[in-house]
């Protein structure tokens, strides 16, 4: 029994996560401490040269630099496993506090700007697919190409400063609002940044959608329907569309955990309280705890969405549940 | 101290390459400015800035928005500067100095208040300044005290400093928000949550990463300040704080970058703009390499146009510059053995030094510390080729820049260097030979050793101007560094702001006067 245990899928799994979040642990640690500096450069900046040795020891004491480094991770992995995350003197808070507080915020302009992408990439993708080597299936591939080659940060800083500009329009010039705090106001601040982010998307998940419902239109079952007189629409929705699902899903899914660190810099210009903005201040302030706790949670939420997208495969495809 | 993340450096590039929409737009509409209405006492206002407070710890705070923007409306401090950097009374009405320099007495005002309500005497001033001396506090400011022996209350209106050698810097140093007066009950954790000063805007809430907000301290000791709240918020990128002005969210902001200066104001943001007190430099360290030659150091010195440096790094957003930035200590840009680029001068000195042949020099360039350092360092290596000065630059992210320049390991280094009233202030610590930024200077001498000893030790402005003009002819006959420019701080303000007036030190401490109107 035990050694079914061992074998099953849900074991190796499990295993799996712990070997990769131990990995990504171990990597943010030592590239941290790669960087030349510490936290009392990075706090003082040029002032730390007239630190005293005597000065210098108390402060490496308080931020715990004095330590081993091999101790310095276990002592890390060993708070975090018990829930501690470690504190930011810049912040004067947890660092569970910090992460409660923005993760949300980034999953939230995730979710939007997939939504976004799917709204886009989808359409555009099935347009794209429904007549190959035609005038719209070359007008949907350049779209998706603006998509790609337009750099985020140059959409994202263009956008605000046209809209502020012209229309005296910047809600994300205003205090940040959550969803719960301003709903409308939330809305309206996530909407540019999740634009932007969503336009980026819609470019992988059209040219995914079309390669994979041009694969699917090719086969026996589609040519059946079709010749049993099944309505078109019928036919791209309910037999083409649902089977070309799977590959979009997986692209998706990918996107998605791409967003929760690959957002930071369209949260900088929209001033979006994110994990990833976070991540980039603790590194620009060498609060190790800061940032080696944000990492290590965005990689085991990154973990968390594959494992989902591994499910929503049973539900999509009856052929994985039988497996 | 260096203006480190003034400009959200990392965004600078970005921000300079959609600045050409943002021109192109703000060309469509109307750019004529609106003239500034009087606003109303008791308003609230928003100060757009692109990185949160580091450190509410005024005896440890380093990063330019918390010692210049934020904690001087919190703080008060036994001295003050006002609008020209000349030093007034702060929290003390008066000071005295013995005939020998070796006692100075401060009459402390009556009637003053922390936020908490707790009274402000002479045993908070002495608890404060004995603090900032203690080693084991690593304050910021330790040096300004440092020929201070002892500190005593005779009364609770009187502080007596006991200085081993007189000190003329004082009471500018005590003008510094890093030696600001805390309650003697209070505690560092007390603070960090909630600071307790005696300025004129108290300590309201703070949203970390996102906003701090400070409300007016209806029992300030001056005139009730004109602002009934002030909001730090925090916007990353510096256009996106232009974009919120544009849209009326942020009504103020002070910054150093010229493009977006240009930005701002072709949409109908006034931009007021003030020379710095920080300086633009090559520094160059005399105790390594070639150039601890001094014919080489003058070769450098020689070589380099600085009007063209100005030019190209900083779009002429500036003036070049001496080694004394304070308005009333000032050098002559002109008074250097090459005031101009001359190439045949420069080669005459690399022909002395036995190096007509050139020489190479390692040079550190931060990236993103600033907005033109990279652009400074390469108009400097550009220069230097023509006479066969190879500048071999190495260019770093800031940490590791802020890293080597502690050292003191490079041979040259495009650095940006805070200034200060204070001319001993400004550069005892650096060019002294027991000044605790010696190694980072490079450079000193007995004859710079006398000088900062005798200007120390008169208070008379006449006397010491004449003191450190030398000190400036001692630094700049000797190539010890090539002083560049000083940039511009801009401060942007929507049309409802009045009252504020910028500083050349960049500090907001006028937001006590400022009134806006919606």
């Amino acid at each position: 029994m035990l050694k079914r245990a061992l074998r099953s899928p849900v074991t190796r799994r499990v295993s799996e996560t712990v070997v990769t979040l131990f990995g990504v642990a171990v990597v943010v640690f030592v590239m941290l401490r790669a960087i030349p500096g510490d936290q009392i450069s990075a706090s003082l900046g040029t002032e730390a040269a007239a630190l005293t040795p005597g000065q210098r020891a108390d402060l490496e004491s308080y931020y715990g630099l004095d330590q081993p480094l091999i101790l310095q991770f276990f002592k890390w992995i060993g708070n975090v496993l018990t829930g501690n995350f470690g504190f930011s003197a810049q912040a004067n808070k947890s660092v569970l506090a910090m992460i409660a507080q923005s993760l949300p915020v980034t999953f939230e302009l995730a979710l939007l700007a997939i939504v976004i992408g799917l709204m886009l990439g989808l359409p555009l993708g099935m347009l794209s697919a429904s007549k190959q080597n035609s005038v719209r299936d070359a007008a949907s591939q350049a779209v998706g190409l603006a998509g790609l080659s337009i750099p985020g940060f140059l959409l994202a800083a263009a956008m605000l400063a046209a809209v502020a500009q012209l229309f005296h329009y910047n809600p994300n010039g205003q205090a940040f609002a959550t969803l719960l705090q301003d709903p409308w106001l939330n809305i309206q601040q996530m909407f540019m940044p999740a634009l932007v982010l969503g336009f980026g998307l819609a470019a992988p998940i059209m040219r995914t959608a079309r390669t994979a419902l041009l694969e699917v239109r090719s086969q026996d079952f589609v040519r059946t329907a079709r010749g049993k007189g099944a309505p078109p629409r019928r036919i791209q929705y309910v037999h083409v569309l649902r089977s070309a699902l799977v590959p979009i899903v997986t692209m998706t899914g990918l996107l998605f955990g791409y967003l929760l660190g690959g957002a930071v810099v369209v949260e900088q210009i929209f001033s979006v309280p994110g994990i990833g903005r976070q991540v980039l201040t603790g590194i620009n302030q060498k609060e190790y705890a800061v940032v080696q706790s944000s990492v290590l949670v965005i990689a085991l939420v990154f973990v968390l969405v594959n494992l989902l997208t591994d499910l929503l495969y049973r539900v999509i495809d009856p052929r994985v549940r039988a497996l | 101290m260096q203006r480190a993340s003034r400009a959200a450096a990392p965004w600078a590039a970005m921000t300079g390459i959609v600045v050409a929409v943002a021109l192109a737009v703000s060309g469509c509409s109307s750019s004529s400015a609106p003239s500034p209405a009087s606003g109303k006492v008791g308003g609230n206002l928003v100060v757009g800035m692109t990185t949160d407070v580091l450190s509410l710890d005024p005896w440890k705070a380093t990063q330019f928005q918390d010692v210049y923007d934020v904690l001087p409306n919190i703080y008060g401090t036994v001295t003050e500067l006002d609008k020209n950097l000349n030093v007034v009374p702060g929290l003390a009405k008066s000071w005295d100095v013995s005939k020998d320099g070796l006692t100075v007495t401060f009459h402390l005002r009556s009637g003053v208040t922390f936020h908490s309500g707790a009274p402000f005497s002479s045993a908070d001033v002495v608890s404060s300044f004995k603090k900032i001396m203690d080693p084991a506090t690593a304050a910021v400011a330790r040096t300004a005290l440092a020929n201070v022996s002892a500190v005593s209350a005779p009364d609770a209106k009187t502080v007596v400093l006991a200085l081993g050698s007189p000190d003329a810097s004082i009471p500018a140093g005590l003008a510094s928000v890093n030696t600001a007066i805390l309650s003697q009950k209070g505690t560092e954790a007390a603070m960090a949550a909630a600071p307790n000063g005696t300025g004129a805007y108290k300590f309201k809430s703070r949203a970390a990463g996102q906003s701090l907000t400070l409300v007016a301290n209806a029992d300030y000791w001056r005139a009730k300040p004109t602002l009934g709240q002030i909001q730090f918020r925090v916007i990353p990128a510096l256009q996106s704080i232009v974009s919120a002005m544009q849209a009326g969210n942020v009504q103020l902001a002070t910054f150093d970058d010229p493009i977006v200066a240009k930005t701002a104001q072709g949409s109908g943001i006034q931009v007021a703009k003030t020379l710095q007190l920080s300086y633009h430099v090559l520094q160059l360290n005399a105790t390594k390499g070639d150039v601890a030659n001094k014919d080489v150091r003058l070769a450098v010195q020689c070589a380099v146009d600085r009007k063209q440096v100005l030019d190209a790094a900083a779009l002429g957003a500036g003036a070049i510059t001496g080694p004394f930035t304070p308005p009333v200590y000032k050098s002559d840009p002109s008074d250097q053995p090459c005031p101009t680029q001359n190439l045949t001068e420069a080669k005459k000195h690399l022909a002395k030094a036995g190096k007509s042949s050139g020489v190479t020099i390692k040079t550190i360039v931060s990236q993103g510390e600033y907005s033109t350092s990279v652009n400074e360092a390469q108009s400097l290596k550009a220069q230097l080729a023509k006479v066969g000065i190879t500048l071999n630059l190495e260019v770093l992210d800031s940490n590791a820049y802020v890293a080597k320049w502690i050292a003191g390991d490079f041979e040259a280094a495009v650095a940006l260097n805070g200034g200060s009233p204070d001319p001993n202030t400004m550069y005892g610590r650096y060019f002294t030979s027991t000044g605790s930024l010696n190694k980072v200077a490079g450079y000193s001498s007995p004859t710079l050793d006398k000088l900062f000893v005798e200007g120390r030790s008169t208070s008379d402005v006449t006397e010491r101007k004449a003191i450190y003009k030398k000190v400036s002819e001692q630094l700049v006959s000797n190539a010890a560094w090539v002083w560049l420019f000083t940039g511009y701080n801009y401060t942007a303000t929507t049309s409802g702001v009045a009252g504020f007036t910028p500083m050349v030190n960049g500090s907001t401490q006028f937001l006590r006067e400022t009134t806006v109107s919606k």
